[in-house]
């Protein structure tokens, strides 16, 4: 095993499949000579030259349509979005092209495309760039779309969603790019499923269903929660369409308590459709009703006092857990 | 009358006949689904290429089988031309199994991989971009298949046209771009919404070249058809063509077309018809018959009845089509681990 | 003769009405001509004819409307006959093509496939105020028979949360396995619940109201009397190597760095749980349609208190080593006693063990504690005269009875469970192996 930060791992995952596939290609703004904003794709050019490493015009729309036009043709490309929230000039592509046309063209084309975007914010990037909208492309039938946590996890799904027949997106987050984590070795070859969350943290007292940045937020409300003898057990969704909904219910069976926590808004949000499935499916396993911690319903202020208060923090997660857990239960 | 054995544009007196006939099926398949539409067979969105034959016929007869063709909503002509059987798109007008998109499509969204027709948009616009794409995947795989896009004048206005022709032409994509530009979109005249009459502003602007045809004359449609797919499969990279045309019905079934004048219409209809020009063409070169013709009508009324037939006699798709094909895997929004019942 | 039908020019339009005739009966019509301009929803339209001929009849006048699909004018030959029965407005037309079949529902039924067994819930009666409840509590109640009704719930808005009911299960234990003293195991009458009224002179009696735990208590047994037919088994052991056993035990465990005094309950509680695992058959409950048959052995121990009895339970006694058992006994007891016992030490038990030996109690009959299906009564060792070996000796005796549900065990099967409870207690090596 080594240490990898999230970036780097990303960018192994492009590059195995990349050497691993000729038709992989990846294109999108200022990926090549200049290795992309975030750096995910640094080196890349370099390697493979200029058919398969392709930088294009600032155009979300056409970049994404030759993205899907490209797949349809035989190819497998990964496309960068520099950040969710240009994907809305992409979104016909996205919603009304790539997620229907196997569908209403009656089972023929075939769309193997990744599209990777980071989402979310806390850099203080002001409202048009710090948006989490992962919900509303979860909405749409034809889709998958996942957010990796952790560099293990980021470089294993992302190959497993290079080789998926599917379009995915595939969404990061900034403030993730430098974290650290454990991957295995170089000439270690893995994947990660697409359809699967993971339990990152057992405990009996309450289940903390989050994803994305706010996993590591989570985890160290866990352990600010032990400390007062709470013992959280934290979910790692990973995946957001398909939802691993049996990880959540046998968790809600054993902890009878549900937290949400995501960075983005409440209403019609991740965590609210999460909610409204644990409620039809483990309905008599609950204790207490589910307890969200999301931003706050405002678009993202600039200033660091505000934007600090916009977004959840540890905090927000260990009062949710005492407000549902019942003091008389817990033991020091 | 003696038959001449002269060849018009390189065509001979077989395949100009060929070429007539594909005009005439065109012309009576929609008129038998406008027909079938109102009798509540086909629902929904129906747009009708009467008027445009001879601009879907020209330029596929001067493609290569294997050329990928993508369109608009207004695809039944590019259909039928690539070779999609006639039963097979009624029945997809219908909604039956048996139509090319097993009927999850209909009128907007037919596709065939065999055949090279990939779409079908109801997004206007959509293609160009898919189209550019494709054309990037032919080029990488270092194939020769070109890509034929074909969009209306409304298309013009979408920021997607400008996107996809402007990379298009920075990577040299081996796509030609059609602009069938049938003086309406949907009822705002081109007058109104261009800025300047004509695309070639616009080609220039994206450095690829440009031609405007007459789309009622079927051999210049052909000839500038030609040229571009040699331009193009050659490796000089994608141009424009913009085919002018009209479409002698509304934009749709549910057009009463208030925006345009009853004598416009007729005048078209009586004066440039593109069977009617093209026939004339024949006849004054002694290229055929007006038997020749009836023949072909006749073959094309039979033609359009047999697949309205078909479609009426194929099944719908069963129930459990409902839910296949959204993904290559089948998933859905859950992914369970344990069996349920 | 072709019939005009009114069309479908649009994909909401159901009707038209006729604005203007085009053309007039007797006029000539080639296909493709305008016919009449219709109304819809929407728009005005002008329809054209798919037929040539002779405009022969007009059917839907103008200013009339009529359905899709309906007869609005007849086409054909000038000279042809016209059907005899001619509907003045088209309402002998043929009805509009094929509408889809209205099938089940998709869209609902197939996507809500969340199947979870659901637990039946009693609706609140009418008249009642509203109690609130998780779900998970009421789940834990109804498992246990448990009315809710009464309980005082800790959770916001006064919601019995499942602690709640957790704490009101274990005060329900406490309150049972009143060995009902039947010296006698003769068949007797199911008594009548609610006692009849008697006249009483003032100053004869004393009325004491019913503390929750009494009524609690009257209510359960009185059911579980009423629902579980008890017979009785039983079976005399002789103890002296019991005796001698626990004697080493207890040399060897006074040593031990955290000492313990091993009692004979002790033992027969190890005893009874390999017994139990040798007879699952005794280590269920009897529920409506099914038998549950338990996979863990946990023994209550009846713990006489002042205020009443209480019954703490021994989680897996099966597992736990004889000074395990001991230890966790004394642990109880002293619980108990200081009321510092927790919810989790008194639920779960699926057999319990009474034993009022240090009474001098001979041997009793005790009620079943439900949801279980059997109870032992222990009765106290005496020294008693025996034949052996055509000699009269005095051996340690000690008499057990075993009250079972009959709905759930057998008689054999209760025979045979206290046989090899017998054998365990009378060469207590095994309880050691």
């Amino acid at each position: 095993m080594r240490t990898l930060t999230y970036r780097d791992a990303l960018r192994e995952a492009i590059r195995e499949e990349m050497q691993r596939d000729e038709r992989v290609f990846i294109l999108g703004e200022d990926i090549a000579g200049y290795g992309g904003t975030y750096a995910v794709s640094k080196g890349l050019f370099e390697e493979f030259g200029e058919k398969r490493v392709r930088d294009t015009p600032l155009a979300e729309e056409v970049i994404t349509g030759a993205a899907i036009g490209a797949a349809l043709g035989g190819l497998r490309p990964i496309i960068e979005l520099m950040t969710i929230n240009f994907s809305l000039l992409a979104s016909d592509q996205i919603v009304n092209q790539a997620a229907k046309f196997r569908y209403m063209f009656g089972g023929q084309p075939e769309m193997p495309l990744v599209i990777r975007m980071p989402g979310g914010g806390g850099a203080q990037r002001g409202a048009q760039h710090s948006q989490s909208l992962e919900s509303w492309y979860a909405h749409i039938p034809g889709l998958k779309v996942v957010m990796p946590a952790t560099p293990y996890d980021a470089k294993g799904m992302l190959k497993a969603a290079v080789r998926d027949p599917d379009p995915v997106l595939f969404i990061e987050h900034e403030l993730l790019y430098n974290i650290k984590g454990e991957v295995p070795d170089e000439d270690v070859e893995y994947t990660v499923p697409l359809n699967r969350g993971e339990v990152k943290r057992q405990g009996q007292h309450v289940t903390i269903v989050t994803y994305s940045r706010m996993l590591h937020v989570t985890l160290q409300a866990a352990e600010d929660l032990a400390k007062e003898g709470i013992e959280a057990e934290v979910i790692d969704l990973r995946s957001i369409r398909p939802i691993d909904i049996d990880l959540l219910i046998d968790s809600v069976k054993k902890t009878n308590r549900v937290i949400i926590a995501q960075e983005g808004w409440k209403y019609y949000g991740t965590g609210q459709g999460l909610a409204a499935l644990i409620y039809e499916y483990a309905f008599d396993y609950m204790d207490a009703p589910i307890q969200h911690v999301t931003s706050a319903d405002v678009p993202m202020p600039y200033s660091k006092v505000l934007e600090r208060a916009a977004l959840p923090n540890k905090n927000d997660i260990v009062n949710a857990a005492k407000a549902i857990v019942p003091a008389a239960l817990v033991r020091a | 009358m003696a038959i001449s054995n002269v060849t018009l544009a390189g065509l001979t007196r077989t395949q100009l006949l060929e070429t007539h006939y594909k005009m005439a099926l065109l012309r009576r398949f929609e008129e038998k689904a406008a027909e079938e539409y109102t009798r509540g067979k086909i629902a929904g969105f129906m747009h009708l290429y009467i008027g445009q034959e001879a601009v879907g016929v020209g330029c596929i007869t001067a493609m290569r089988p294997d050329d990928k063709v993508l369109s608009s909503y207004r695809e039944h002509g590019q259909a039928i031309l690539k070779g999609m059987d006639p039963g097979v798109v009624m029945a997809e007008l219908f909604g039956k199994i048996t139509g090319c998109s097993k009927g999850k499509g209909g009128s907007m969204h037919m596709w065939s991989n065999e055949l090279g027709l990939l779409g079908g948009n109801a997004i206007v616009a959509a293609q160009l971009p898919i189209a550019a794409g494709i054309a990037l995947a032919m080029q990488y795989q270092g194939l020769d298949t070109i890509v034929v896009c074909f969009f209306g004048d409304g298309a013009v206005d979408e920021g997607a046209f400008h996107e996809a022709l402007n990379l298009a032409s920075i990577w040299k994509l081996p796509v030609i771009f059609i602009c069938e530009n049938n003086q309406y979109s949907m009822g705002m005249a081109v007058e109104k919404a261009w800025a300047v009459d004509s695309l070639l502003p616009r080609a220039a602007a994206y450095n690829m070249p440009y031609e405007q045809v007459d789309g009622m004359d079927v051999i210049q449609v052909y000839e500038a058809a030609k040229r571009a797919v040699e331009h193009t499969r050659s490796g000089q990279g994608p141009l424009l063509l913009e085919i002018k045309t009209y479409r002698f019905r509304g934009h749709s079934m549910t057009d009463p077309a208030y925006y345009r004048t009853r004598e416009e219409e007729q005048q078209w209809r009586t004066t440039r018809d593109p069977i009617g020009i093209f026939e004339k063409k024949l006849l004054d070169l002694d290229l055929a018959t007006q038997a020749e013709f009836d023949e072909n009508d006749a073959r094309a009324i039979q033609a359009a009845e047999d697949a309205a037939e078909y479609a009426d006699n194929s099944p719908d798709p069963t129930l459990d089509e409902l839910y296949t094909d959204v993904m290559v895997d089948n998933s859905t929004a859950l992914s369970f681990r344990y069996e349920r019942n | 003769m072709k019939t005009v039908e009114m069309p479908k020019m649009g994909d909401t339009m159901e009707e038209g009405k006729i604005l203007r005739w085009i053309k007039q009966e007797g006029d000539q019509v080639k296909k493709g001509e305008s016919l009449a301009e219709v109304e819809t929803d929407k728009v005005n339209i002008e329809i054209e004819s798919f037929a040539s001929g002779v405009l022969r009849k007009i059917l839907v006048p103008e200013g009339k409307s009529a359905p899709i699909g309906a007869g609005i004018a007849l086409i054909g030959a000038a000279d042809e006959a016209l059907p005899a029965e001619l509907a003045g407005n088209g309402a002998a037309g043929k009805k509009p093509e094929t509408r889809v079949k209205e099938g089940n529902g998709i869209g609902y039924a197939a996507q809500n496939v969340a199947q979870q067994a659901s637990v039946q819930v009693a609706p609140a009666a009418p008249g009642q105020e509203r109690i609130f409840i998780s779900p998970i509590a009421r789940r834990v109640a109804e498992e246990h028979q448990l009315d809710y009704q009464q309980i005082q719930g800790t959770g916001p808005n006064g919601r019995i949360i499942k602690m709640d009911v957790e704490a009101a299960l274990a005060q329900r234990q406490a309150e049972v396995v009143a060995p009902a003293v039947r010296a006698v195991p003769s068949p007797v009458e199911i008594p009548v619940p609610g006692p009849a009224p008697v006249a009483v002179e003032a100053g004869e009696v004393v009325e004491i109201p019913l503390t929750t735990m009494r009524r609690t208590i009257a209510r359960r047994l009185g059911q579980s009397w009423l629902a579980s037919p008890h017979f009785y088994v039983t079976s005399v052991i002789d103890t002296g190597k019991l005796a001698d056993l626990r004697r080493q035990i207890n040399e060897y465990a006074e040593k031990d760095p955290a000492p313990v005094k091993v009692s004979f309950n002790d033992l027969i509680v190890k005893a009874i749980a390999l017994a139990l695992l040798r007879m699952p058959q005794v280590n269920v409950s009897f529920a409506e349609d099914k038998l549950i048959q338990k996979n863990r052995v946990h023994i209550g121990m009846a713990v006489a208190l002042e205020q009443g009895l209480i019954v703490p339970v021994i989680h897996d006694a099966d597992k736990r080593g004889i000074l395990d058992i001991a230890r966790e006994s004394h642990r109880l007891a002293e619980a108990a006693r200081t009321s510092k016992l927790h919810p989790e030490d008194l639920i779960g038990g699926t057999f319990t063990i009474s034993n009022l030996g240090m009474f001098d109690v001979d041997s009793f009959t005790a009620v079943i504690n439900p949801p279980e299906s059997a109870i032992l009564a222990v009765g106290s060792i005496t020294p008693t005269p025996v034949v052996v070996d055509g000699q009269v000796v005095v051996r340690d005796r000690m008499k057990v009875t075993l009250s079972s549900d009959h709905r759930a065990i057998d008689g054999a099967t209760a025979a045979r469970f206290l046989q090899e409870l017998k054998r365990l207690l009378e060469e207590p090596f095994g309880l050691l192996l």
